[in-house]
């Protein structure tokens, strides 16, 4: 824009969106290229959304945006038009365009400048593209007989359809049906959806000319192989005319069974009309044709399915919310929840030092139903924040593509359970160490395609994104079927660097070889790649993990390949937690990493490696000492204790308290700037009595237990 | 107060268009983000100028002017087209269905704003 206006957020947001949109339809085109023909529709949306983000970024003063998508739309234009092949080279040019949309759309909402020069070189490409030359130029379009008025609201595109359908020997109906003003698009859809099976859809016309000032028609021009018959029955509807444009090529070759208008047709008489010279074909059928039968009985045609109708709205029906308001909306719950608490002190204290029972009774009635309704509420935020893995999952197929090209691997990437939910401000989170993890399997994993064949494996490596969801947790697994992690390596390198002692390296598990890899400072190649390195190790990724409340665990098997599972929680946003007692202080556990609680004997606590352990049924458990950890008043331990065991999996500890007080929904705040690394601590959460307690850390409390026989860290 | 129809498929173009129409004053702008709601909302009130642009899925902008020069009310109306370069024929068809102006994205909002203006002073 000639205005120097900020880029707004409602801007980036949309150009996010198309460019999302983008490389869906781009995958989608390339998978179909592999077994044949693309889509056309598909095509035609690839060049719409190139047109849409052309206008809006050089309306919103994006001018790199604008230059990429200009070129782009060049050659989808191309494509969609049949003058540019769709084939692999092509298609990986445009899966370019589709990555570097991605960083410039970054760069504009940060303010950042770009380098130009890839940018050029892909503009280069492009154009070389777009200038291929059209293979055919007879136009057949000369040879229909459809008048002035309808192919002058024809776009170019919608024109070559017409062409292209002729090229192909399809038949080209036109249907006129009418509707009700009111709810037109959904009886179109339902028209839409019974013609898609036997045909395309190349435009609809609205037309004014019903008499009934409520209704509306609408003239369909449709390319199919069906006759006429079949094209009416898949319709259903009386009320719909269907009949057959004439084109000249045609009339060598009548179609058998396609009842055939009067030769002496004129090609004006056709277009203008189309009804009344439908009557030769609507009398085998049997219906009354006139024009005003059809717009009297125009009405939605019966049956609307569901899946149409939501399809249509879903158009106008989205609203897009800042996640920053959804986040107070669930402060507030999380005061709510407070408030409820607060009710139900007053209910014991009623009941208790003022001996007001029946009072009591009906405050805690009421306040049970309050909190039926505040968890309704509760988990109508949650619905609305949650978002679907997919996107992600797309964006880190493009990732995946994008490393194999450029280190010479052959990747296939394949994506499961890709529906699965997720709080949308952990998904965001997730991106980076997915990203890592990716390159990484591509990078140390993946054997380049000779060295593979030779091991009898395909040529083609796997990496594989899945996602599950597991109660409160979501489990996000990185699979590959590359070389696998070559332990002795890991462990050479662990006591090069000082990260392990000779000794203590020989008697590592494989899961403590495994855990090498995140621990900062380590990296197995000599030189750090540019890939999956990035100057960073598997650390930032583990950090990364921890930071959402997740952990990260390794499977690896020698020369089959290694799977990274990351285990999450659904949201941060609001978490049951298990209240304990310390020292006459309470503390909140999140709940979402408990899995049992047990009261400890004292002569059941052995120490084994200078640590205190305790046996679960079976398997050994560290104990950590919260008197201890948090340096409280540790004479004044109590004669009986309990143990929170908390842990994912294997990756156990028992946490010891004084007391356990009760289960409570907590909203964790921060704790500011000067005690965020506070290590054990999440951060702090208000209770019902408006005393502020702090919320244990459960995750960062399992990497330092994992961490400490090294560091000799606290827990040590 | 003079009611102005903008139908386009960006939810940012629409604003933007509206947000410069704001600026004439005494204008009242809705927003139609397909040809289908168009279609909709022109009984629904009188318009005194429609913008729209040309590609759209399902129902394209000249398939909409088309309609809107043959409905009674709409006669007349002024028609502004608003759409990208390179989609020259397409716009030269607009034109030729009766649109009564175009504009070229990215344009100057000062252009469409006296555009506009006149065109909506030209009406009752």
């Amino acid at each position: 824009m000639t205005q120097g206006n900020e880029v707004s957020a409602e801007f980036i947001a949309e150009a996010q969106e198309i460019v999302d949109a983008l490389n869906r339809d781009l995958i989608a085109t390339e998978q179909e290229t592999r077994g044949g023909e693309p889509d056309p529709a598909r095509v035609n949306n690839l060049f719409r959304s190139a047109h849409s983000l052309k206008g809006i970024s050089g309306m919103f003063g994006a001018d790199a945006i604008a230059r990429l998508a200009h070129a782009l739309e060049n050659v989808l234009d191309g494509m969609r038009l049949g003058k540019v092949n769709i084939d692999a080279a092509s298609l990986d040019i445009l899966f370019g365009c589709v990555e570097h949309f991605s960083l410039l759309i970054a760069a504009a909402s940060t303010g950042e400048k770009t380098d130009d020069a890839p940018l050029q070189q892909l503009m280069t490409k492009l154009e070389h593209l777009a200038g291929g030359e059209p293979t055919d130029n007879r136009d057949p379009l000369a040879l229909l007989e459809l008048g002035e008025d309808v192919m002058g609201v024809l776009t170019e595109y919608e024109e070559h359809r017409l062409r292209e359908n002729i090229r192909r020997g399809r038949r080209l109906y036109l249907l006129r049906s009418a509707f009700d003003l009111t709810d037109f698009d959904l009886g179109l859809a339902e028209l839409d959806n019974a013609i898609k099976q036997l045909g395309e859809v190349i435009t609809k016309l609205p037309s004014s000319q019903a008499t009934d000032p409520g209704k509306i028609s609408f003239d369909i021009i449709v390319g199919s192989d069906q006759s006429i018959e079949t094209l009416r029955r898949a319709v259903g509807d009386e009320r719909t005319e269907i009949v057959a444009i004439q084109h000249r090529a045609m009339v060598a070759a009548p179609p058998e069974s396609t009842p055939r208008l009067p030769t002496s047709t004129t090609p004006s008489e056709v277009s203008a009309a189309p009804v009344s010279v439908s009557e030769s074909s609507s009398a085998a059928s049997g219906t009354d044709s006139s024009p005003a039968a059809v717009s009297a009985a125009g009405s939605m045609p019966p049956g609307v399915g569901g899946d149409e109708t939501t399809s249509v709205k879903s158009v106008s029906q989205t609203v897009r919310v800042d996640i920053a308001r959804l986040d107070r909306l669930m402060n507030l719950v999380g005061e709510l929840s407070l408030t409820k608490v607060a009710f139900q002190h007053i209910g014991d204290s009623l009941k208790r030092d003022l001996g007001f029972t029946g009072l009591a009774a009906e405050l805690h009635k009421v306040s049970r139903d309050f909190e039926r309704r505040l968890s309704e509420l509760q988990a109508g935020i949650m619905e609305v924040r949650m978002v679907p893995l997919g996107n992600l999952f797309e964006r880190m197929v493009r990732v995946g593509r994008k490393t194999g090209r450029e280190l010479g691997r052959m990747v296939r990437m394949e994506v499961a359970g890709e529906s699965t939910e997720l709080d949308k401000l952990i998904v965001e989170d997730l991106a980076d160490p997915l990203m890592h993890l990716i390159r990484n399997a591509i990078d140390h994993g993946i054997e380049l395609p000779e060295e593979r064949e030779r091991l009898g494996k395909p040529a083609e490596g796997l990496v594989r994104l899945e996602a599950q969801a597991l109660g409160n947790h979501v489990v996000v697994r990185v699979v590959d079927d590359g070389r696998g992690v070559d332990v002795e390596r890991i462990v050479a390198r662990a006591v090069e660097r000082g990260l392990e002692t000779p000794e203590r390296a020989r008697e590592l598990t494989r899961r403590e070889v495994f855990n090498l890899m995140f621990l900062p400072g380590f990296s197995t190649r000599d030189q750090v790649s540019d890939f999956s390195g990035r100057g960073v190790g598997l650390d930032v990724v583990k950090t990364n993990i921890s930071e959402l409340s997740g952990i990260i665990e390794t499977v690896s098997v020698s020369g089959g390949g290694t799977t990274f599972t990351i285990t999450l929680p659904i949201t941060l946003a609001i978490i049951p937690a298990l209240i304990v007692s310390v020292a006459a202080r309470n503390y909140a556990i999140p709940l979402n990493n408990v899995q049992e609680t047990l009261a400890i004997d004292a002569r059941g606590v052995k120490t084994i490696e200078r640590r205190e352990v305790i046996s679960v049924r079976g398997t050994t458990v560290p104990l950590i000492d919260l008197r201890r950890l948090f340096r409280l008043d540790e004479d004044g331990r109590p004669s009986s204790t309990y143990g929170v065991i908390a842990g994912v999996g294997d990756n156990r500890m028992a946490l010891v308290v004084d007391t356990l007080v009760g289960q409570q929904d907590i909203v964790i705040k921060s704790l500011g700037r000067y005690l965020r690394n506070v290590r054990g601590i999440a951060g702090a959460t208000e209770l019902g009595d408006q005393r502020t307690i702090l919320v244990i850390d459960t995750v960062d409390l399992l990497n330092e237990l994992t961490d400490s026989d090294r560091f000799g860290g606290m827990l040590a | 107060m003079q009611r102005v129809l903008v139908v386009d498929d960006s939810p940012a173009m629409r604003g933007l268009i509206a947000s410069i129409i704001d600026q004439i004053g005494n204008c009242e702008v809705t927003e139609a983000s397909n040809g289908y709601e168009a279609l909709k909302e022109l009984p629904r009130q009188q318009f005194a100028l429609i913008v729209t642009d040309i590609n759209m899925p399902d129902i394209n902008g000249l398939e909409l002017i088309s309609y809107i020069r043959k409905s009674p009310n709409y006669a007349d109306t002024p028609v502004v087209i608003v759409t990208t370069e390179g989609a020259n024929t397409d716009r030269d068809r607009g034109m030729k269905l009766g649109a009564t102006a175009y504009f070229v994205k990215p344009f100057n909002p000062e252009d469409f704003v006296a555009k506009v203006s006149s065109l909506l002073s030209r009406e009752p």
